[in-house]
């Protein structure tokens, strides 16, 4: 399996971030000396292996369904790069 | 008496309690420590008044007697820590500005045993990395320097902890560990790191990186003041549902240094390719000295080590693929300055590539390859599947009597900051060989301190235990402790 600069550029689109056309090739070879490296996975036989999902067998406890927290917008707000009236504010999402 | 900055902080406990000194004292002397090492940069916020103000109430709650094992002890805490009203950017441009509302779990249990926070402690960037050269405060540096001079990695992520204990900065740190971010720092200075069983410790609060494999625990001059400081970090928290109910029990009682009958494993898997002698030299003297003082050594197998890492660089990125996707300049930290029509996908998209360093965005990017649809079970179940196995390899040794397990704790001693920095990414990640199949597995591990290399710097041995019994491996990391005698402090020179 080998990453193109479309494929990066693709990945780079879904995960969000801002990756300028000529960076593009660089990141494609990185990515494929760390899938070079994941591949020898496939060599590993997991026939009837169920995929692990805890690694701590133990059952996941159970609380009241009540409210404990809230009420408190401050607090919520007072990270926020941009807080408005009491709402997260950000650029205009619908024309 | 002992210059009060390098005191254990069991030796600290002591004086505290008889009186010989106060915390006040202690927290001074500490803070003009923290101070004088800016070299080091181990320390990202100090925090001397906070300081200040808990060891006034830490020498109140001696007075009054009763008080906790950590009454009154500095620490220094991992950046990684949510700290209410404090700094806390897991060493990252995109947490900028970030002061927590909350409290981590660990931290309110450490203050509510009476502990002092003496600051922040650098770090690799959202815990991605073995040199902290991936901090955007810039890398922290090894006290410890070899003949020539230069300056070392103190390893990663947990640099700044590890820097700091070296350098008796604190007493103690906090320290996380998702491959291995404890216990390869602290075998690069010398110290003791021990990362408990998945589920020991709350994460609430804890920046996530790959929340199946995260794990806080303390990092020490000694296997004592480890187990003292795991005790107080850990126990269960409803914030927290992979948080185990079990029971704490006084590790620090459990040290008897009696190890006769216990049955010491010797993985051959971990004789890997281009393992320096000396490393191996090392591994032989550790298994001496446990079968001197009684132990059984018996060789084992644990056939999927090889794809420890490999399985490891699948699950951790694509976890931290999802747990990073927070970071999008809405609720907290870093917002990127928008153009002229610039909308809210310009808005992620120019926040993150600004708020996240390479390494940080690489795991992203992987992550999001390997989750992306077409390549989830080529890579995803595949690796998870691969990781089953690698639990049932420890599952089996455990099964047939093995106590514990001794391996090197890393495949070299700390190397020269900006040594790697022309190697791909793949040769940084080789650093987490010995220690990265304890994440995948859930077990504790502990790196112990046993030797200087040929360089005059130090070199660790892991121990690994069975999943929930810490006690019994620090017991045992405790005669390893005794046998090896490692007492070699770095000269200071910052």
């Amino acid at each position: 399996m080998s990453i193109d600069t479309d494929t990066a550029r693709r990945v780079a689109k879904l995960a969000r971030i801002r990756v300028e056309d000529e960076a593009l090739p660089a990141l494609a070879s990185e990515f494929n000396t760390i899938l070079g490296f994941i591949e020898q996975l496939q060599e590993v036989d997991v026939e009837g292996v169920e995929p692990m999902t805890g690694v701590t067998p133990m059952h996941l406890k159970r609380r009241e369904d009540v409210v404990t927290d809230g009420s408190q917008p401050e607090k919520v707000l007072a990270n926020a790069p941009d807080a408005r009236e009491g709402f997260f504010a950000v650029p205009k999402v619908v024309e | 008496m002992t210059e009060l900055t390098k005191l254990t902080i069991a030796g600290a406990r002591d004086a505290l309690r008889r009186g010989e000194i106060t915390s006040t004292e202690l927290t001074d002397a500490l803070n003009a420590a923290v101070d004088g090492g800016d070299k080091l940069n181990a320390y990202a916020h100090k925090t001397p008044e906070i300081a200040a103000r808990q060891a006034e109430a830490a020498d109140a709650r001696l007075k009054a007697g009763d008080a906790p094992d950590l009454c009154g002890i500095p620490l220094g805490i991992k950046d990684l820590f949510c700290t209410e009203g404090t700094a806390s950017q897991a060493a990252s441009r995109i947490l900028d500005g970030f002061k927590p509302q909350y409290e981590s779990t660990v931290t309110t249990q450490l203050f509510r045993d009476g502990a002092v926070m003496l600051g922040k402690l650098n770090m690799d960037e959202f815990a991605m990395g073995s040199s902290n050269e991936t901090s955007a405060y810039g890398a922290a540096v090894n006290p410890w320097r070899g003949e020539d001079g230069v300056d070392l990695t103190p390893g990663g992520s947990s640099g700044g902890s590890a820097a700091a204990v070296a350098a008796d900065l604190c007493l103690g740190a906090t320290g996380t560990d998702t491959g291995g971010s404890i216990r390869q720092p602290a075998a690069f200075t010398g110290i003791t790191g021990i990362k408990p069983t998945y589920g020991r410790c709350s994460r609430f609060g804890i920046i996530a990186f790959a929340s199946s494999l995260d794990q806080a625990g303390p990092m020490t001059r000694d296997v004592r003041d480890a187990a003292i400081m795991l005790r107080a970090m850990s126990g269960h928290d409803p914030k927290d549902s992979t948080s185990a109910d079990i029971a704490v029990p006084d590790f620090e009682a459990m040290l008897t240094g009696d190890i006769r009958g216990k049955v010491i494993g010797i993985p051959r898997e971990y004789h890997v390719d281009g393992m320096p002698g000396e490393i191996e030299a090392l591994w032989t003297r550790g298994t001496e000295m446990l079968r001197d003082a009684g132990a059984l050594i018996r060789d084992i197998s644990l056939p999927h080590t090889k794809y420890a890492l490999p399985a490891y660089y699948v699950i951790a990125p694509a976890e931290a693929s999802s747990n990073l996707a927070r970071y999008d300049g809405v609720r907290f930290g870093h917002r990127a300055k928008l153009a002229q029509g610039d909308g809210i996908t310009e808005m992620y998209e120019k926040t993150r590539a600004e708020g996240f360093g390479p390494e940080v965005q690489r795991r992203i990017m992987v992550g999001t390859y390997v989750l992306s649809a077409g390549f989830y079970d080529a890579y995803y179940n595949r690796a998870r599947k691969v990781r089953a196995l690698i639990k049932r390899d420890f599952d089996q040794v455990f099964a047939e009597g093995v106590d514990a397990i001794l391996t090197p704790a890393t495949p070299s001693s700390a190397f020269g900051l900006g040594a790697m920095k022309d190697a791909d990414p793949v040769q940084m990640y080789l650093n987490d060989v010995f220690t990265v199949t304890v994440n995948l597995a859930g077990l504790p591990g502990i790196s112990v301190p046993a030797g200087l290399d040929h360089k005059g710097l130090p070199l660790g041995l892991q121990l690994i235990g069975r999943p929930w019994e810490e006690g019994d491996l620090l017991n045992t990391a405790y005669a390893l402790e005794q046998a090896a005698g490692f007492v070699s402090k770095p000269e200071k020179w910052w």
